[in-house]
């Protein structure tokens, strides 16, 4: 589908296909969740909302803090995320020839990019931030 | 048909937006402002802008958000769930007021009319990033390797401090 030959029908046809896959999948588990409270038998009391039923009683706040340590792991997620962006348009067009006289170009672009930030998470690893410490 | 969907898309947007500035509690603040996210992309495919979809969805609905629940779990658990009026709410409105005192006019005296979307096709974008624009995009590659050691080397010496 290149812009010359773009047609708004065939576009809202596949996009309509997505549309009404989100909105099946929106009604089954919205249905699910229905069906739960619809079926389930509701006895409330104060016990049930604890954490433990039983045993020591639980601090007055629940929320506690999570580690720092996993705060590595989503900039390593967020970074790895945009690299996965720019995966899309590649995929596209690397076995195309057409594209110029070299036409290995597209395709050696993504390696070298791919080769920098692999080259990223072997910092990351010999710095040892995957690894969990104690 | 496309108008129906664009309205629904923008109420939900801004429906969203709602949302993050009413809620109490933060972390269904950062949920709404996914809804937000999510429907702006809806809009960018009404726009026929696919790519821009994609990134919205991967980037902001995904990635964004995920590291704005990691920093709103990292940071101090006695001050946010119930989150009261910030001090500074008059200017944040007078801020946002001017904003919208210089948008509304100008898009009232420089009216568009006539404009056809046109798709940016993947193939279009590939073809001019791996191509034309292929030294920019490798330098892409070394901002976020920098920004991942950037990210290491904070996140180490932090540790070293404790």
């Amino acid at each position: 589908m290149t812009p010359d030959t773009f047609s708004v029908e065939l576009f809202t046809q596949n996009w309509t296909a997505v549309a009404l896959s989100a909105v099946v999948a929106a009604m089954a588990i919205g249905g699910m969740f229905a069906a739960s409270r619809m079926l389930s038998a509701r006895r409330h009391s104060e016990e049930k909302l604890t954490t433990y039923e039983c045993g020591i009683p639980p601090s007055p706040y629940t929320w506690s803090n999570i580690n720092v340590r996993f705060y590595i792991f989503a900039i390593l997620f967020l970074i790895f995320d945009v690299e996965a962006v720019f995966l899309f348009p590649w995929a596209v067009i690397f076995m195309q020839e057409k594209i110029n006289e070299a036409n290995t170009l597209p395709f050696y672009a993504m390696m070298m990019f791919l080769g920098v930030l692999a080259f990223a998470i072997i910092y990351a690893w010999k710095k040892g931030v995957l690894e969990w410490q104690k | 048909m496309a108008w129906f969907i664009f309205i629904s898309l923008a109420v939900l947007t801004i429906a969203g937006a709602l949302g993050v500035v009413v809620a109490r509690n933060v972390v269904h603040a950062a949920l709404a402002l996914l809804v937000s996210l999510i429907a702006v992309a809806g809009i960018y495919l009404v726009l026929f802008a696919e790519f821009l979809a994609l990134v919205q969805v991967l980037i902001y609905g995904g990635a964004i958000i995920i590291v704005l629940m990691f920093a709103i779990m990292l940071t101090r658990n006695t001050d946010y769930p119930k989150i009261s009026d910030n001090k500074q709410w008059p200017l944040a409105a007078l801020a946002a007021l001017a904003f919208l005192g210089v948008l509304a006019p100008s898009f009232i005296i420089n009216r568009v009319e006539g404009t056809k979307s046109h798709n940016a096709s993947f193939e279009g974008i590939g073809e001019s990033l791996f191509t034309t624009w292929a030294v920019p995009f490798e330098i892409a590659s070394l901002v976020l390797l920098v920004a991942l050691i950037g990210a290491i080397i904070i996140a180490r010496s932090d540790e070293e401090e404790n």
